[in-house]
């Protein structure tokens, strides 16, 4: 174990390397290079450094690693510590969000040309914000860093965003705030409950049964609509839509996923007798949110919003797996946030790029590409497929491991589920064929260029995890076995506590 | 107790320095033929911070002057401190505008020092008598200041709206303090808590005098529904003048009403705790939802003040030494919140004139990146979205709120400060993705540049080390309930 303070270093280096782009002064081409360099070493280094913590950390022990505990506010009763730690459910997302955040930063090198300054800052506070808030270990914390994440995406929607960013920036951060608010009081009645802000005190707490369901549900205001989960998750498309690409990128591979989190962190550990009580809501809302927008994917005509469909419904998929609380279900809703925050984000890319071109998302303006760009219905096709669950890539695994895990809780859920991957393979293959087969009609689409080295730097490193995470998945699901193995072992303990004290009245 | 012809005044020293100073200063300024607004400017805000350093060097400690009607302690110290900083901002924000305008006449800061004298009575007034005549000399000379732009038809609206409206509040106060005063035989705020200690219930008479008087204090705090004057006053009178207005008095008013409601009638707490959730729950409702509608950025402050008062108040409804906390916590964070934001409106001169759209902001973020970048970090911190400052001031109200188990309260706060984020969000949306109109005049006055600048670093890193702050408030909370 080293003694550096390695999540410090993780969280705050992207924050120092915002400085530096703020001290850049000069004629604006100059600063927009340098803005540029600056953050991709940032983000190079920072990605570096999240997988030394994948090298060191101990997956034999579902204890919190790496801790760093200072105090930061100790007055009058209410008092709030600096914690951080993370565990085999939280490691992985630090490493999708450094992964994310320099793709993110690669693939906004040309497509953004002007204010770049504030651009790559913004993503680099970013980055700090959704890294701390996947290792915070206080309440506090947490939330500072859960909720300060909507400044700097709503300034990336609002300033780089398309014709109607302005609507979708409110949308976006009005909905998620209102989430947020509902869970901050619930933070504070756990405070009242436990006596201390600390995550790690209120996981060994166990709560009385009638206080849980209320903190589940505010929680779960918070959660569902960060997931976003059917019928709240109206903001996505709209903020997906006029995002830039990388911004986009970030939403769909991150952001979703603090929902996901959110839900492994604190509603299942916490409130399991709650958790168990709601989850035929979670299960009815999760197989809606599958078929459903499943079928308005089915319907887009805009290959982005097609795209943010088909989040919702793969994020169903993992509020399927972690209420189902089986080891193999929540392993499963681990790896399939981790699948889907590469493929969603390699999906949004793989817009992005004809969009750089053409400055048009209409399915209908597009059509035999494979003609002039073979690389580029190479790489779409491979994450179609692994979208669609295709066996040997990374969306089999989750998808797999989900249905197999809920199979045992509820079967109609599972076939549910099942069913509704048949959808999934409809709406990506036919969005395939009509962009990349069909012949090439339109004058302007001869003129195409295939994929560029920089394009096809910014892929590989995605294609490369997809392939691993699904040929080798062990990799990554060892590390996590413990914690999961731990959470799950929790939630059935406090159920089997709840259940005899329940016979024992009778 | 021997008996002495004069009463014992020193608790009362820094009060008393700053009258008699503040009265040198307007012999200094009529004596002086050229006027010399600028120096008895600078001289009044030092003076203002040296009667603060005198306030700190007495420090906390509970004395009691003037037969008992006077009375200072950690609580009065927080506010005072609070009141003495915002007046010298005020001041000092006045300066440049005051030249523009051409009503840069040295009255203008004589009088706010004057208006200080009576706020610093107010927070320490242990008397109904004291807290009268504290609330009256404050008016006075706010009267004044609201139409100090004498040629102006706004504000001299504005001063007349603010007086009568004024006086009609004064007069509620004063008839429920002389029925508090017939129902129990004594004004003294000790004396009054013993009467409460020994009935269980107050009866009718003294019920409906504390109602009045609840009234008065809620006009001058501008919690709804006696918040009508607000808007108009903010938008009529010269913009730094709402800045004060906006801060001090405000300030002032609340801890009056703080220490009005936990130290004679602290017993009284179920009694009078379904009012001030009232008044929480309108102001906050209707600062939200009235702001959205606001194109003049000065009323879209008053009703954000209004507000804010409405979170302040939900401490007060908690009723709790934590509870007070919180609201010392909020208004000292409001402090800076809301002056950074009047500074950033006080920049807003275009030609050498002031606009106050908020559709004048469109685009500043390229034209003024620094000044945009500090009104974004206002708004958001006027928002309470972390990690700003705002947030924490939220946080430590709930808190108590949670605690009191007001829960619907907390949640009604938690709802409304989205319904309100939705119009600071919309000032942002418009100095960051709107295209940008002529930048405003430059430079920006070097004092109020400072005051920008210090308050957006204390908004925007309060996150930091809110220890001070909070410990202060926290030690102020509990000098109010003696302990």
């Amino acid at each position: 174990m080293s003694h550096l303070p390695l999540l410090t270093l993780v969280t705050f280096l992207p924050l120092l390397g915002g400085l530096f782009i703020l001290l850049t002064k000069g004629e604006e081409a100059v600063v927009a290079r340098n803005a540029r360099y600056i953050a991709l070493w940032t983000t190079l280094i920072d990605f570096g450094l999240s997988l030394l913590l994948w090298i060191e950390f101990n997956p034999h022990t579902a204890e919190f690693q790496f801790v760093e505990k200072a105090r930061w506010v100790t007055i009058g009763g209410f008092s709030f510590t600096y914690h951080m730690g993370i565990d085999g459910i939280s490691l992985f997302f630090i490493l999708l969000s450094a992964l994310l955040t320099l793709v993110s930063v690669i693939a906004s090198w040309e497509s953004i040309t002007y204010r770049v300054k504030e651009y790559m800052l913004a993503f680099l506070v970013l980055e700090t914000l959704m890294i701390g808030m996947f290792c915070a270990l206080d309440f506090i914390l947490f939330y500072l860093f859960f909720e300060g994440v909507l400044i700097p995406m709503f300034l990336i929607i609002g300033v780089w965003g398309g014709p109607r960013r302005v609507y979708a920036a409110f949308k976006f951060f009005l909905y998620t705030l209102l989430g947020a608010v509902l869970m901050l009081l619930a933070i504070l009645a756990i405070y009242f409950e436990t006596g201390s802000t600390d995550i790690t005190v209120a996981l060994n707490h166990s709560f009385p049964f009638a206080l849980q369901k209320w903190l589940w549900l505010a929680f779960f205001a918070s959660f569902a609509v960060k997931l976003p989960m059917w019928p709240v998750h109206t903001w996505l498309p709209d903020a997906h839509v006029e995002a830039p690409t990388a911004g986009s990128v970030i939403l769909a591979g991150v952001l979703l996923k603090m929902g996901g989190y959110g839900f492994l962190r604190f509603s299942l550990p916490m409130f399991p007798l709650a958790s168990h009580y709601f989850t035929p809501l979670i299960f009815v809302l999760s197989a809606i949110a599958i078929i459903y927008t499943s079928l308005v994917a089915l319907a887009q005509t805009d290959m982005k919003k097609l795209v943010a469909y088909s989040s919702v419904a793969h994020m169903g998929f993992v509020t399927m797996g972690a209420f189902a609380a089986t080891r193999i279900a929540v392993a499963g809703a681990i790896v399939q946030m981790l699948s889907h925050g590469i493929i969603s984000a390699a999906l949004f890319l793989i817009v992005g790029v004809v969009y750089d071109r053409l400055h048009t998302r209409e399915i209908a303006r597009y059509g035999g590409l494979v003609e002039r760009m073979p690389a580029y219905a190479f790489v779409f096709m491979a994450f179609t497929l692994a979208a669609v669950g295709l066996p040997g890539t990374s969306g089999f695994i989750g998808e797999f491991l989900v249905l197999l895990g809920t199979f045992k809780v509820s079967t109609l859920e599972a076939t549910l589920g099942a069913t509704a991957m048949f959808l999934g393979i409809a709406y990506m293959l036919y969005l395939y064929r009509r962009v990349i087969y069909g012949v090439m009609t339109r004058a302007d689409l001869r003129s195409l260029l295939d994929l560029s080295l920089r394009e096809k730097l910014v892929f590989a490193p995605l294609l490369l995890v997809i392939l691993w995470l699904g040929l080798y998945p062990d990799s990554f699901l060892a590390p996590m076995r413990a914690s999961v193995d731990h959470l799950v072992h929790q939630v059935a303990l406090a159920r089997a506590a709840a259940h005899l004290h329940e016979a024992s009245l009778f | 107790m021997p008996q002495t012809a004069l009463p014992d005044l020193a608790p009362a020293v820094p009060e008393m320095v700053l009258a008699a100073s503040a009265m040198v200063l307007l012999l200094l300024g009529v004596a002086r033929r050229d006027g010399g607004a600028r120096l008895i400017s600078w001289l009044s805000a030092l003076l203002l911070l040296a009667v603060l350093g005198i306030e700190f060097a007495l420090g906390g400690e509970r004395r009691i002057g003037f037969y008992g009607m006077f009375v200072t302690d950690a609580f009065g110290l927080f506010m005072k401190a609070i009141v003495l900083i915002g007046s010298a901002a005020a001041i000092l924000m006045s300066l440049r505008y005051n030249e523009d305008q051409r009503v840069d006449r040295f009255e203008f800061p004589v009088l706010i020092l004057f208006a200080a004298v009576g706020m610093m009575l107010m927070i320490s007034a242990n008397d109904l008598i004291t807290l009268y005549v504290g609330l009256e000399l404050q008016n006075l000379a706010l009267y004044v200041v609201a139409s100090f732009e004498r040629d102006s038809e706004r504000s001299t609206e504005a001063g007349l709206k603010y007086f009568i409206l004024s006086a009609l509040s004064s007069g509620l106060l004063l008839y429920g303090a002389s029925l508090v005063y017939g129902f129990t035989g004594t004004t003294g705020f000790a004396a009054l808590a013993r009467f409460a200690a020994a009935s269980a219930q107050p009866g009718i008479g003294l019920l409906v005098g504390m109602v009045f008087i609840v009234v008065g204090l809620a006009f001058k705090v501008s919690a709804v529904p006696f918040h009508m004057w607000t808007p108009d006053v903010y938008e009529g009178a010269p913009t730094p003048v709402t800045a004060f207005f906006a801060v001090a008095p405000k300030v002032a008013a609340l801890s009056l009403f703080v220490r009005f409601m936990v130290t004679p009638f602290g017993a009284y707490l179920s009694e009078w705790r379904q009012i001030i959730v009232f008044l929480s729950i309108a102001s906050m409702v209707l600062g939200a939802f009235a702001g959205v509608a606001q194109d003049n950025i000065k009323r879209l402050m008053a009703y954000s003040a209004i507000g804010h008062v409405g979170y302040a108040l939900i401490g007060l409804a908690a009723g709790t030494a934590e509870g007070i906390r919180g609201v010392l916590v909020y208004m000292a964070i409001y402090l800076f919140m809301t002056l950074g934001a009047f500074a950033v409106i006080l920049a807003m001169r275009r030609n050498g004139r002031m606009v106050e759209g908020i559709g004048d902001l469109a685009g500043v973020s390229r034209t003024q990146p620094g000044l945009a970048l500090a009104l974004a970090i206002f708004m958001f911190a006027l928002a309470g979205i972390p990690p700003t400052a705002g947030f924490f001031g939220k946080l430590y109200v709930f808190l108590a709120a949670i605690d009191a188990h007001l829960i619907g309260l907390a949640v009604i706060g938690v709802l409304t400060s989205v319904v309100a984020a939705f119009y600071y969000v919309r000032i942002i949306k418009i100095a960051y993705f709107d295209e940008p109109l002529a930048a405003f005049d430059r430079p920006i006055a070097a004092e109020l540049k400072g005051v920008l600048v210090v308050s957006a670093l204390l908004s925007l890193f309060f996150f930091l080390y809110p220890g001070p702050l909070v410990g202060g408030a926290a030690a102020a909370a509990a000098s109010l309930f003696g302990r």
